[in-house]
């Protein structure tokens, strides 16, 4: 190989001094910002904990720790029981991820094993259209369109069916007073289903598309119909995975602010009645956040501390059970 | 006995299982009435805020200002908030992509397997679980107590949110970049700043392209980092993005959803559309960048 | 013309040696194919198949790599219908009944002809599981029944005594012979008519080959085999017929399709072939 000037741009060559010449200034200053990006992220993380926390010290120290159990929400008497809120936001993402779920694998499904890539592909783009509808319109369309039409056609009559049943009726029966509401616990947890359908579909299809090829054919090769291959084959090696898809659907549903606030009805409750109103964490910490002020204030803070916490503890099971799942795959 | 039956001389290959079969075909339809499941809110969402929406705009709406609710939709217009929302996302994407970039850059060109490279790519992938409104009040916390309400204040919330998705978009396209070109292009003799910048960043800059245009789209639709930081009600145009409360139009739909006035809910179906619109057309400049490199490169 | 044993040796073909020879008067006639033609998409992957595959025989086919043997052998179970490109022109008929007429459902095909891969595939279930997949989607629930599929199907895929007590182990924790030899006794559980082979020992070392390679003479008297392999020392090992498959190379298109040049009894394939390909390349001066 020749010294030609090209395989040396830098004129290094032949000189022993230059082979170990110093990396030029522009190079570690490229790295150093790189690194300093990256470090950034680390560093927001711990900003948010720790800002957000110093701004609710004075709830804390108001109501204690057992401000989180206590259910009392009276700002006007200094009483910030936050447990109505916890409840609302545990309930609507439960039912987000119930309705949601099944719907979404279903459609992964569809997806990796019935159609072909042709079909596949603008389905895919649907789905990802459903993504960019903002969470304020799902929230505009459903406080204005969706809960009245829902309370007329659907609770006014399951609620009159199952009155008196003994638990669909706790469920689905007449909350106090008589009714039945439009905006509602349940309304919040169909449009959050919504909302997360894109996501769990779009990882449930990643899932999904790792399990093996071979696999599949082994199936197929023992005269599976596809049903039959898909539970056989595509469930067991992917169910890690799926869970993992839940959980994160699970927190997003939890954090989706807007859209809940405005169809869940504003008013705090803790009940078992889905059709009644109720509240939840980010929803009255943006609908009381512009009123408020000294403890009020750092109150509405402490519930976001909180819903900080258990978005983040949920997100690290995910993916823990994700890893864990993808781990003993590759180890077996 | 089952020999009997497979050893028999006559065959028949038809459908003998037919409830199998049937319960195949049973599967797939399910799954096709889950998508029809999915579809018809969208496509009733995408209706009203079509129907409704195009009725209230015209070329005054788009372009004058905030009327009082009580004002009917004939009367003033969104123009504020378009402002808001335009100058406010531009912002926040100027302050977060380089930064995610950069971040992604160190975490697959110059990271490793160091555990620093580890801690940084999974606390950015948590990051994108943290719900928006936790941005919001971040930036209130740190940034809005001490220098006021302002559109800056809303590209820093609004950037938070930007940041994670970027940098995992953009890793994944850098990953795609074959090793045998940075290869080549350390043995010309470069070194790896140069590498980064001058070859794998350029093969991979469609793909970082349109992931950071679909995270422009996700973005310009959210409602609660800017409630914290812009805190909205303005009825004219600030067009300083640094001082002074602003508006947007997320927030102007948020704002005047709950409003029993017929000229403020029309206001915010149009608000809505606009908002659809602007995503919309993002969205498919995204794509249109991601199949005009797949065609170049076949 | 036959040749002493000794004479085989020489020829480096000891194993054509010790063997019983096929009978030269084939049994029943299990898939023929006729003119047979395998398309992906508008690329003409194999061209003009035809020969007829005989009940209680073990078949193999031969060639150098691209030539298609596998992709004939996955038209046999119809396995190629998961390729959307994937084309068939011609006749391929399994004991007279045409594979691929209109109405034949591919799952009651594969239900009868049976595949064995060439990675061994169990899936992520216990052993027992595995074997017990196939005889469950067919119906079977009896615990009774079942506890003995598996053990018989165990015990001719010589794997009932290596793993008799821990039959909840899954099915991964097996090493490559053994986990093959899983998946044969699971293609055998559904007791099939015809068991295909893709290339079954290419991923095994030589003790867990010759295991398989024993195994399939013990079969051979309940099942038909038709076996894909690279190895030309196991073709003249364990065949009784010998099916060589060439590429054509088309020079304008630069495109490579296989054909079927020869097919007969193992022994005139390897000792006596009538095509000077089949020649060059079991001599070892071509493949």
């Amino acid at each position: 190989m020749g010294r030609s000037q090209r395989a040396d741009p830098a004129g290094l060559a032949g000189s022993a001094r230059a082979l170990t010449q110093q990396r030029p200034l522009g190079d570690r200053i490229f790295q150093a910002l790189a690194l300093a990006a990256g470090l950034l992220v680390l560093a927001i993380l711990v900003l948010i904990a720790v800002a957000t926390t110093s701004q609710s010290t004075s709830w804390f120290s108001h109501e204690g720790i057992t401000g989180i159990f206590t259910t009392t929400w009276d700002p006007a008497h200094n009483k910030f029981g936050v447990l109505t809120f916890l409840y609302g936001t545990v309930v609507t993402a439960v039912i987000a991820v119930i309705l949601s779920v099944p719907v979404s694998v279903a459609i992964a499904l569809l997806l990796t094993e019935v159609l072909s890539y042709r079909w596949a592909r603008p389905i895919v783009y649907v789905i990802d259209l459903l993504a960019v509808v903002p969470s304020v319109v799902w929230g505009l369309w459903g406080l204005i369109v969706f809960a009245p039409w829902a309370q007329r056609t659907i609770y006014a009559p399951v609620a009159g069916a199952v009155k008196g049943v003994p638990i669909l009726g706790n469920l689905f029966g007449p909350g106090t007073g008589g009714v039945v509401s439009g905006p509602s616990f349940f309304t919040a947890g169909v449009i959050l289903a919504f909302m997360i359908t894109p996501i769990v579909t779009s990882l449930s299809r990643e899932v999904i598309a790792t399990v093996p090829v071979i696999d599949r054919e082994g199936a197929y090769a023992l005269g599976a119909t596809r049903w039959e291959m898909i539970r056989g084959v595509v469930f067991p090696h992917s169910q890690g995975g799926i869970v993992g898809a839940v959980l994160l659907g699970l927190g997003r549903a939890m954090g989706e602010t807007i859209a809940a606030a405005l169809v869940i009805g504003s008013i705090p409750a803790i009940t078992s009645h889905l059709f009644s109103t109720g509240y939840n964490m980010p929803a009255v910490i943006v609908n009381q956040f512009g009123e408020s002020s000294g403890v009020f204030r750092s109150a509405l803070l402490g519930i976001g501390v909180l819903l900080f916490v258990l978005t983040i503890i949920v997100n690290l099971i995910a993916r823990g059970i994700v890893a864990r799942s993808m781990a003993r795959q590759r180890g077996a | 006995m089952a020999t009997a039956v497979t050893k028999q001389q006559q065959v028949d290959l038809r459908e003998p299982r037919s409830w199998r079969s049937a319960k195949s075909r049973i599967m797939t339809v399910l799954m096709v009435i889950a998508f029809v499941v999915v579809i018809i809110p969208l496509g009733f969402v995408l209706y009203t805020v079509v129907s409704k929406g195009a009725s209230a705009i015209t070329g005054r709406f788009l372009t004058g200002d905030i009327p009082f609710n009580v004002a009917p939709v004939t009367v003033g217009g969104i123009w504020p908030a378009i402002v808001g929302t335009l100058l406010i996302t531009a912002l926040c994407t100027v302050i977060a992509v380089p930064i995610g970039i950069l971040a992604a850059i160190y975490v697959n060109e110059y990271g490793g397997n160091r555990l620093l490279t580890r801690i940084i790519r999974f606390m950015a992938d948590v990051m994108t679980g943290v719900p928006s409104i936790i941005m919001g009040l971040f930036i209130f916390s740190i940034w809005v107590i001490h220098f006021g309400f302002s559109g800056l204040a809303g590209a820093l919330a609004l950037g938070c949110l930007m940041l994670p998705i970027v940098i995992r978009s953009t890793e994944e396209m850098l990953k795609l970049v074959p090793d045998v070109l940075r290869e080549a292009s350390y043995a010309l003799g470069a070194s790896k700043a140069r590498v980064t910048a001058t070859v794998v960043l350029p093969a991979a800059m469609s793909g970082i392209t349109s992931g950071v245009l679909l995270a422009v789209a996700r973005v310009s639709g959210e409602t609660a980092p800017l409630v914290f930081t812009i805190l909205g009600g303005t009825t004219t145009p600030n067009y300083n993005v640094f001082t002074g409360a602003n508006n947007a139009l997320s927030m102007l739909i948020f704002q005047n959803a709950e409003s029993p006035y017929t000229g403020a809910q029309g206001r915010a179906w149009g608000a809505a559309l606009t908002l659809i619109v602007i995503a919309l057309i993002t969205l498919v400049v995204a794509r249109l960048v991601t199949s005009r490199v797949a065609r170049l490169s076949q | 013309m036959e040749q002493s044993d000794q004479e085989l040796t020489q020829l480096g073909l000891p194993e054509l040696a010790h063997r019983d020879h096929a009978p030269s008067t084939p049994g029943t006639t299990i898939f023929s194919t006729d003119n047979v033609s395998i398309y992906y998409g508008s690329f003409r992957a194999v061209t003009d198949v035809s020969l007829s595959i005989y009940e209680n025989e073990i078949t193999a086919f031969i060639g150098p790599s691209g030539c298609g043997k596998t992709t004939v052998l996955r038209t046999l179970n119809r396995l190629n219908d998961l390729i959307p490109t994937a084309r068939v022109e011609g006749d391929v008929r399994y004991r007279g009944e045409e594979l691929y007429a209109p109405g034949v459902s591919p799952a009651a095909v594969r239900r009868r002809i049976g595949m064995v891969f060439q990675k061994p595939n169990p899936f992520p279930k216990s052993i027992y599981d595995n074997v017990a997949y196939g005889p469950r989607i067919n119906g079977e629930r009896k615990k009774a029944r079942l506890d003995e599929i598996v053990e018989r199907s165990l015990r001719q895929a010589a794997l009932w005594d290596e793993v008799k007590d821990r039959l909840n182990k899954s099915g991964l924790s097996l090493s490559g012979g053994q986990a093959q030899r899983l998946c044969i006794a699971r293609t055998l559980a559904v007791e099939p008519d015809v068991v295909l082979m893709d290339e079954p020992c290419s991923a095994l070392d030589p003790i867990a080959t010759g295991r398989i390679e024993d195994l399939m003479h013990e079969i051979k008297s309940r099942y038909t085999i038709v076996i894909v392999t690279h190895n030309m020392q196991q073709a003249a090992r364990v065949s009784d017929r010998t099916a060589f498959y060439s590429v054509l190379r088309d020079e304008q298109s630069d495109t490579r399709t296989g054909v079927l040049v020869e097919y007969d009894l193992t022994e005139t394939i390897f000792q006596d072939p009538h095509d000077p390909r089949t020649q060059a390349y079991v001599t070892g001066r071509m493949g």
